[in-house]
């Protein structure tokens, strides 16, 4: 198993109130995210554990990514990855977003 | 958790549950639409992390929440305990974390005596990287389970998702005070994979998904009476009929386990040497005709059949 | 130990079980008084619906016969009979309600006590000697959930590695002292003593309210977890109301 960290200065903070959300599940292919308004306004830290191992450049870009395409400041999100492709990884981070800003219910 | 932070599926236009599958859901999704609206809270959430210690050992991911979530909401307007299990994780499986959750629960019920347990199994049977601590929970879960029975709990088990209701979840289920069961839904202690190595393929192929869902399937489930009620496969009949299996729902004690023995040797006596499901369907009344048709019986058709047929018990189980 | 020597030390003063097929059925005497009702599986017998009703019809025999006596469940059997007839008539409940009838004994005053003596798996030991409130084994009693080799076929992990990580941990490889760690078997028998002293002391112990196995599991460090998580939810759901 490997677990990866990183943090992001984030430009905008994400919208709406609620503390946290969880998208996903654990399972081939796939992921969980469990988001939680934690941090300032202006950071965004990740947590994963995958075992998939070696993929950190993969996860770095993704995560990167994200944060400068979404309002993502204030959140931290912490995934259980089970293998999942990189643009998987990519939709349930941005579903986590709409998610805790309240946008789906 | 609450409601509002879980993941749905359908467009809040659309009747938040109408149309929406049972088994296509996800555990969470199933308790969002089941229960009234924004009613649920969880017990011990997925931010607690109470997740599996066994896993890491063997290199495999975890669920934040091991894969149930459990917690108390309203159900038309009335106080219902809920547990759901999430058959993809794991495929459902009982660990030592996502038994405890239920055995607490279940006790809980137990003690307050008047709030309902509605368990939606999903479920392979025992985590075998947990084996003895999965074994042992289900062994814990059915003695909570008769002891809120004998409470005057209601404990309702909801079959119909991915992973059936297989192992030491069939078992729990045979415990509770009524099953409901869909075409998807499937019981059975033993899975064909073992029955076919056990026995050789000429006696059963667990390739043949019609012979399968014959032995073990939802719609030979309430034909046999082994499930009290048949559901469509959305979320909306699921709750209807959960609704109405609350307020039916024998009582439990030795005039039950009386009702029990005698139902279940009867069973043996008229079915005993029926080498298929066709034959015991045949041996309750239903035609030739009506037997082909019942795999590809709509659900409506098919639960005017079955009550036909096989009046559900309230006196057994 | 045989069967027939385990009945003896149980009973010195003789017993009326009988073995037809496996199945076995009768009483005894118990040094402190009065009878045990006596159930079981015997010859490594796998458990079916035939048996299982049959077992159950006779707990329900000793609960309306009312009284304490005490119901001992002796153990040597297969797993569940696999066998598309068992699945097809509905297993799942003659074994869930096998359980159920033990369960209910034990709440109506009928001390279940369970005795591993041979083998036991899966499903079987599930509805029997998973629902007595005290199970017991002798030396070299063999319970398990699954064999390591299906273990290794369903894991895709060899018997080797599988054998490796079951040093570090109690709680999935098959055992004696891994089920009497994690809290499934209270106490292991001395099989040289009197099966009928040890028993009657175990009848004579103030019964523990409620399932004890959790806090068992947690005091022998085979389930670290299973207590607290269960005691956690019972708090928060009973402090709600």
């Amino acid at each position: 198993m490997e677990n990866l960290s990183y943090r992001y200065s984030a430009p905008r903070r994400a919208g709406g109130s609620k503390p946290l959300a969880l998208v996903g599940v654990v399972a081939s292919g796939n992921l969980e995210v469990l988001v939680e308004r934690v941090l300032p306004d202006t950071e965004c830290q990740l947590e994963i554990k995958t075992a998939a191992e070696g993929f950190g450049p993969v996860w770095a870009a993704v995560t990167s990514d994200f944060v400068a395409r979404r309002a993502a400041g204030g959140l931290k999100l912490s995934i259980n990855d089970g293998g999942a492709r990189p643009d998987t990884v990519a939709l349930r981070l941005a579903q986590a977003v709409r998610v805790i800003e309240g946008d789906e219910q | 958790m609450n409601a509002s932070t879980i993941e749905a599926s359908a467009p809040s236009h659309v009747l938040r549950s109408q149309g929406v599958s049972w088994y296509e859901a996800s555990a969470r999704q199933r308790i969002d639409l089941l229960l009234d609206a924004g009613t649920f809270k969880e017990y011990i959430g997925p931010e607690q992390r109470e997740h599996s210690p066994h896993l890491q050992v063997f290199d495999l991911p975890e669920q934040f929440d091991d894969g149930i979530a459990v917690g108390r909401g309203m159900l038309a307007g009335a106080p219902v305990f809920i547990a759901a299990q999430e058959g993809r994780f794991m495929g459902g499986a009982f660990g030592e974390v996502h038994g405890a959750k239920l055995t607490g629960l279940l006790r809980a019920a137990r003690d307050l005596g008047s709030i309902p347990v509605l368990i939606l199994f999903d479920t392979g049977g025992v985590r075998l990287q947990e084996a003895n601590a999965g074994e042992l929970a289900i062994a814990e879960i059915m003695r909570a389970l008769i002891e809120a029975r004998t409470a005057g709990v209601k404990v309702i088990g909801l079959i119909g998702g991915r992973a059936g209701c297989y192992g030491g979840g069939g078992l729990i289920a045979g415990c509770c005070s009524a099953l409901a069961v869909s075409e998807q839904g499937r019981i059975s202690v033993s899975g064909p994979e073992v029955i076919e190595t056990n026995r050789g393929v000429e006696e059963f192929d667990s390739k043949d998904r019609a012979l399968v869902w014959r032995t073990m399937g939802g719609k030979h489930r309430r034909l046999l009476g082994g499930a009290d009620a048949f559901s469509d496969d959305s979320i909306d009949a699921f709750r209807e009929t959960a609704l109405a299996l609350i307020a039916s729902t024998p009582g439990f004690g030795i005039e039950v386990l009386k009702a029990e023995q005698a139902r279940l040797a009867s069973r043996l006596d008229r079915f005993g040497t029926c080498g298929d499901a066709v034959d015991i369907w045949k041996a309750e009344g239903l035609s030739d005709a009506q037997a082909e048709a019942v795999p590809a019986m709509p659900a409506p058709d098919f639960i005017t059949l079955a009550n036909k047929v096989q009046e559900a018990r309230h006196d057994a189980r | 130990m045989t069967l027939d020597d385990i009945l003896s030390s149980l009973f010195p003063r003789g017993h009326d079980v009988q073995n037809d097929h496996g199945v076995l059925t009768g009483s005894g005497p118990l040094q402190g008084g009065g009878r045990a009702a006596v159930i079981g599986i015997a010859g490594r017998t796998p458990l079916g619906v035939d048996d299982a009703i049959r077992l159950s019809g006779r707990v329900i025999d000793v609960i309306e016969r009312g009284g304490k006596d005490p119901i001992l469940v002796l153990l040597d059997s297969d797993s569940q009979r696999m066998s598309k007839r068992d699945e097809l008539l509905g297993l799942s409940e003659f074994l869930a309600h096998l359980a159920k009838c033990l369960i209910h004994a034990d709440m109506q005053g009928h001390h279940t006590v369970g005795l591993l003596y041979g083998h036991t798996a899966a499903g079987a030991f599930i509805a029997t000697a998973m629902a007595t409130r005290s199970l017991v084994a002798l030396p070299g009693a063999t319970p398990a959930v699954m064999d390591l080799p299906s273990m290794s076929k369903v894991t895709k992990l060899s018997i080797e590695v599988l054998e490796e990580k079951a040093k570090s941990t109690p709680v999935f490889a098959p055992g004696l002292d891994n089920m009497a760690q994690t809290g499934a078997v209270l106490a292991i028998w001395d099989d040289k003593a009197s099966l009928a002293k040890q028993l009657q002391s175990l009848l004579d112990q103030a019964p523990g309210s409620g399932d004890q196995r959790g806090q068992l599991g947690k005091s022998r460090k085979g389930r670290l977890k299973a207590a607290d998580i269960a005691e956690r939810v019972h708090q928060l759901a009973t402090g709600h109301v």
